[in-house]
Order: C-alpha cells, then structure tokens, then sequence
C-alpha cells in the first residue's frame, strides 16, 4: 500500500500508478467490518443465512433485515453497509419487474445479477460518488435450477455453491468446503447454514447477535421465504449445542 | 351498419356516464332533519344490487345523500369526506353545515366542463340549532330548503312533498294556519309513504330503504328511540344525535 | 322521469356492449393516421362473455367459459378468463380480452410489489376490488376506458368478499353477480337459488347452480362456448379447475314449427 496517502485514494475515478483504485479497496474493507452473510446453493433450491450484530439491546428484534426479497424467486443477503445494501436491492426488484414488463416471465437470476453487476460497477467510474460500501449474495430457483451468486463492491459478479462474505468469511468458507452441495437437501442446508452463522460468531469481540434465514426451492413451492418458525428454532437449537461440541 | 358494409365511416363516442336509479329525500324539521334514500341500484332494466347505499354521514350533525351515476356518486363523496377530515385535522373541530355546503358547491363546480353526474341533499343541524336541507344541482348550484327529492323518482315524490310539507292547494281550516314545521312523528311518515309510493309507481326505486335522523343538541328526539328497528349512531348523547332507520321495500 | 312512452323500448344499457364489435380490416380506411389526434379505445374488439359468481356457505365460486370471439367469429377457444390475485382472491372478466391481460399484469406486479416488501402484509379481495374501481374510474375519467366488466371474489379472515367493477367505475356487491348477458339470462336463475340462502348452500350445490346456468348460456347466448372453468375461494385458498365440458341436447329443434317460411 505504498501509495496510500499519496492522493491517488482520494477518487474512484482514478487509478493509483501500480493500476488500482482504492476507493474500491476501501470498499472493502468497510464489508470486512460487516457481520457474515452466507449462502448455500443446494440440490433443490437455496439458503440464505445472515449473522446480524445487534449493537443496541434497545432495537426490535427482527427489525434492519439484512435479507430482503428482490421478486418471488429471488432472496438478497448483504454485508457492509445496510443502507448501500438496500439501494441496491431496490434497484434489483425494479430489474425483475421491468424484465417481468418485457417479456411476461420471471427473470432469471444469471439476468438479475448482469444488470445489478453493472449497475454497482458504474459506481466505481466517477468522481462523483462512492462506490458501494456491501458485497451481495443473491439467491433463486429459475428455470435453470437454483442459482447463487456474490457482487462485490467493484461490480463483479461470481456464481457459488457456497458463498461467504462480511467478518467471518474465512472461517466460514473453510466450513462451507467441507459440504457436499450436491447431496444436502435443504432442511439440511439450513441446519448448516445456522451451525456456520454460530461458528463463527466471535463471542468475546461481539456483542449480541441476530441470525436471519431464509430460503427458496422446492420446500417453498419455488418462492422465497423466512425459513418457517419450527425449523429455525431447531437448527439454533443444534447450532448453539454443535459449538459447544466445538469448544 | 346493420347491412355488414361499411360506406359511411361509422363514428361511435364512448359515454362515460350512465345513470343507476334509485331516488333521495331530505326533509328539514324545526330542531331536526330526516335523509333518506333507497338502496336499489339499477342499469338500464337490471337490478345490478339491492343493497347499495346512496346516503353517508359526514360529520355529527351532517348527512349527505347522493343520486345519479353512481361511480361519481362514491368518488364524490369519498373526496368530500376527505376535505372534512382535513378540516378536522386543521381547526380541530367540524365543518359547520352551512360551511359543507358552500365546499360542495365549490367541488362540483370545479367539475364543470366534466360535471360529476349527481344530484346532492345534504342535511342537518346549522350552527344556531335548526334543522337545515340543502339542495344541490350536478355543476353546484344550491339553496337552503325545507324539503327535497332528487333522482329517478323526484317527479313523482317533489309534488307529494310540496302538498305535505309546504301545504301546496291545501286551505286551512278557517280561523287556523299551517304549521311551519311538522313534528318528527309526521316527517318519518311522509317519508316512508313517499317511497312505498315511488317503489310502486318507479321501477328505478324499491328494495330497502334508510333513513337518517339528525336532532339538535339538547332538543327531544321525540320518541324515536322507540321505534322498531332503530340505531343510534352519535358516539355522545349530549351533541347532536344521529339515528338510523331501515326499512323494507318492495322488490320487485 | 320521462313521460314518453316512445322513449321507453329500449334498455338502457348502451354504455357497454360487450356484442357490438366488428373487426379491424372491416373498418373504413384511415388516410391520415394522426389527423384525429391520439385515439383511446372506442371499442372492444376481442371479447369474452359473461362471467357469473355467486356467494355459498364456505366462500365465492366464479364461472367463465373458455371463449374470446373477434365479432361474431368464435376466435379463440381455450382462454382463460378466471385469474388469481394472490391467495384469497379471484377476478374473472368480460369485455376486451387485450384489456384484461394489461389489467393482469397490472395486479401481479402491485402482488410481486407487496410480497417482496415483506412486511407481513398482502391483498386481500376487497382490497383488489377498490384497487380496480380507482384504476377503471381513473381510466373512463380520461376517456381511455379499459372495456371490461370484472367481478372480484375472495375469501379473507373468515368473510366473503363479492364485487364488480365496470369500463365506469361502477361498483356494487351482492350474493350472486353476473355480466353481460348473464345479467339478463343467468341472474333470476342465481338470485332464486343463492340469495339468502348462502349460509346453507355446499360447494356441490354452488357448482351445480352454476353448471345450469353456463348451460342455459350456452343454448341462448351465441357468443358462449360449451366449454368453461369454475374459481372456488374459501378458507382453503384459490382453485381454478380444469375445463368443464356441457352436455348439451338440441334434439328439440327438430320438432319446434312456427318460425319463418316453414310453419307445419
């Protein structure tokens, strides 16, 4: 980070002398500070999974959702910046609606992701702005089947069987790689995804937290949904003994 | 043309009124008012519903009954509803009737060149206690009345009412006068008998009918808490009181 | 009230006539495209006839046929005219076909826009119902009416709902409800075995009430088809069945005498 302090950091709208653009490292690093988000992409459908920190005892449970629903099909989970986070999921749904306009049939998430991609990557151009403070996990069951995928602050777009960003993304990959995708239904995506959440939630830094779940596939008629109360109740329950197992 | 050819351009306008029916009544007493309506709603030789309603209180001592094309008659009164409840929230208080009837004019006349196709009663209590009736044409021309009735069975039922109420061709016994305003017993009467009348001789009107009765605070509503059927619908008795009466029409 | 027995021959209904269309190539040319100025729909032109609906004892039932004529030509005949608004609600539509595809999509994206806000909250049938009359009543208001009578039924936190919304913004509910020529066919058949007793009729006896009347449409309404689908709202949600058939004997014709030329 040589260059850092030198005044190529100043702008997304240019490039430092070895071919960066920090505001979009920057970028980053303000989801690195984030509570972790991850999704699965199973046989039959998706989980999402969100580790909320809660930073005032005073806050409703349940409210600043950090999984919102972009249209019937499709869930969105973000880190970083909440408020940048539900920009973008505002733009995502005005996507599948003008798509539904156009052409009279759901958008495909590969769709979804393209034009969010570009709209996200647009913010890195100008000197004007500031590019978004939140990495995206996307998740649908479409005509292709179920789909995941994670847009970065820079507008790149990656397709996972198994995604993780925010605080707890390495241990949380490092997890997520011992899954065989293929072979999890998605009762047991969730037991996972809420095992993982709890893994690594760092008790001695943070404070309290949330876990929010959600999930589309063949369990939900293809629609996405909170995973239902006696479910999630269940895999907290699991979650919580699985760490003291760890410990 | 009725020859399937076509060597005249046929032009054909879409009309964005029809009329649905039905007739409204409002009779002012000294220290009350009675408005009423039937509930049929009509196209054409269609019954479409025989349980619409063409009259809605506004406020704790106005009723407003509205006539004519029926998709207007229910957005008007929605709007007008909503400028009361503004009013409300600017001066904390009612609009007084009088102050209704002059916003209704405005309102329709605002529509001029696309009038709301209505014919408005409105009724109830002014400021200083008397029972008032105010009658209102399509563009928002108004008057204060005695008495009123609009609507597919107006020609039928205005005439009755210039005989019962404002004592047309009637002479009074000698050394006696009409009186200037009847008791409620009488006004309920006269209202019930004009729309039995109209039932029978309209085809527009029948099915059900409500009458609303406003009283003035702290006047004697004259026993018509006892009368079957009836509701009151005031939140305090010691204001104005509102009550609601149903009756059967015939229906066919 | 007018007086003039001349006057009174004809019912009044000539606001919407769901039967008076002609088709496009039929209509007299159009030299200037633009020299009227911008031009709203002055008629339908691809129809769907009635639609009946009416109350019972565990919610609302609707029925249509599967028919959109083009004028008097039967053009398509596997149409689906009963649509789903969420899960509680149903609307069924006669009038302009293209209309009530745009008011489909209209009602799916307000039911995608609510559902992904998340908030708990979704449409029921009477809120679909005064939703529609403020876009019909908006929609005649300029002029540019969407040519269509729509009933509205649900079944919501325990109640019915059951209502219509013209090309006017006319709006009304009852225990039974039909358009267009049911009004004047199917309606004093509905209204003598449904009104009053909805809290005693069956599911069977709803189906069967309306299977007569889709029946007797078919024998005297000439632009209905033999082949229609029923919607059933009720606690359990929404069900549009597959297509019924009528069976239908027109062996009577044989023996009717009287008419034009041939009177023995």
């Amino acid at each position: 980070m040589t260059s850092i302090g030198t005044g190529y950091d100043l702008s997304a709208s240019t490039y430092s002398p070895d071919g960066r653009i920090f505001q979009v490292e920057y970028a980053n690093k303000a989801v690195e500070n984030s509570g972790t988000a991850i999704g699965l992409r199973v046989k039959d459908g998706v989980v999402l999974a969100v580790e909320k920190v809660v930073h005032s005892k005073l806050l409703v449970p349940e409210s600043n959702r950090r999984i919102q629903t972009i249209d019937k099909h499709v869930g969105l989970a973000s880190a970083g910046y909440l408020a940048d986070g539900r920009n973008l999921s505002n733009r995502a749904r005005d996507e599948a609606s003008g798509f539904r306009e156009n052409y009279r049939s759901p958008p495909t998430l590969q769709y979804i992701v393209d034009r969010l991609g570009l709209y996200v990557q647009a913010y890195t151009l100008y000197s004007s702005v500031r590019p978004f403070g939140c990495s995206t996990i996307l998740g649908a069951v479409d005509k292709n089947g179920p789909a995941l995928y994670v847009i970065e602050p820079s507008g790149v777009a990656y397709g996972y069987r198994g995604a993780a960003v925010g605080k707890g993304r390495q241990l949380a990959k490092t997890e997520l790689e011992k899954l065989k995708f293929d072979e999890l239904s998605m009762r047991e995506a969730v037991m996972e995804a809420a095992r993982i959440i709890y893994l690594v939630h760092d008790d001695a830094k943070e404070k309290d937290f949330e876990l929010e779940m959600s999930w589309v596939g063949t369990e939900t008629n293809g629609v996405h949904l909170p995973v239902p109360k006696d479910l999630f109740d269940e895999a907290s329950r699991k979650a919580k003994a699985a760490l003291e197992d760890f410990e | 043309m009725p020859d399937g050819s076509f060597a005249h351009p046929q032009q054909r306008q879409f009309n964005p009124y029809t009329d649905n029916g039905g007739t409204i009544l409002a009779i002012a007493g000294a220290d009350f008012t009675v408005i009423a309506g039937d509930t049929r709603q009509s196209e054409g030789y269609s019954i479409q519903t025989r349980y619409a309603p063409k009259v809605f209180r506004l406020t704790d001592r106005a009723v407003l009954a509205v006539n004519g094309f029926a998709a207007d008659g229910n957005m008007f009164v929605k709007k007008v509803k909503q400028r009361l409840e503004w009013y409300r929230h600017a001066h904390a208080k009612d609009m007084p009737l009088r102050a209704i009837a002059r916003l209704i004019q405005t309102m329709l006349y605002a529509q001029r060149f696309f009038p709301y196709y209505v014919y408005n009663i409105l009724g109830g209590i002014e400021e200083d206690g008397s029972g008032a009736v105010y009658s209102f044409d399509p563009v928002g021309s108004y008057e204060r009345e005695a008495c009123r009735a609009a609507g597919a069975a107006q020609s039928l039922v205005q005439p009755f009412l210039d005989n019962q109420i404002y004592f047309k061709n009637q002479k009074a016994a000698p050394g006696t006068s009409h009186p200037t305003h009847l008791p409620l017993s009488d006004v309920l009467s006269i209202v019930i008998d004009s729309f039995t009348s109209a039932t029978e001789r309209h085809i527009e009107v029948g099915d059900g009918l409500e009458i609303y009765v406003v009283v003035a605070r702290g006047r004697s509503p004259q026993g018509i808490e006892g009368i079957r059927g009836v509701q009151e619908l005031s939140a305090q008795p010691n204001g104005d009181r509102t009550f609601i009466l149903r009756r059967e029409l015939k229906k066919d | 009230m007018d007086h003039f027995p001349t006057n009174w021959g004809r019912p009044r209904n000539d606001a919407f006539d769901a039967y008076g269309t002609y088709p496009i190539h039929q209509r007299a040319p159009v030299k200037d495209t633009f020299a009227e100025g911008v031009q709203h729909t002055q008629q339908p032109i691809v129809t769907g006839t009635s639609v009946l609906a009416i109350q019972y004892k565990d919610g609302i039932m609707m029925a249509a046929d599967n028919l959109a004529s083009y004028g008097s030509l039967a053009r398509f005949k596997d149409v689906r005219r009963l649509h789903a608004v969420g899960t509680s609600t149903v609307i069924g539509a006669s009038g302009d076909m293209s209309d009530f595809q745009a008011i489909q999509s209209i009602l799916d994206d307000l039911v995608t826009d609510e559902f992904t806000h998340g908030d708990g909250h979704d449409l029921g049938p009477a809120e679909v119902h005064e939703y529609l009359s403020r876009v019909m009543y908006a929609r005649r208001s300029k002029i540019n009416p969407l040519w269509n009578s729509l009933l509205v039924g649900g079944f919501r936190d325990g109640k019915r709902f059951l209502g219509y919304v013209d090309l006017l913004g006319t709006t009304y509910s009852a225990p039974s409800i039909a358009t267009g020529y049911g009004a004047y066919i199917a309606i004093p058949l509905l209204r003598a075995a449904v009104d009053g007793k909805q809290d005693q009729l069956t599911e069977e006896n709803a189906k069967k009430i309306l299977h007569e009347c889709m029946r007797v449409l078919f024998y005297r309404d000439a632009r209905s088809l033999d082949k229609y689908q029923i919607a059933t709202v009720s606690a359990a949600g929404v069900t549009i069945s597959d297509q019924i058939q009528i069976e239908t004997a027109w062996g009577f014709a044989e023996g009717i005498r009287g008419y034009g030329a041939q009177t023995q």
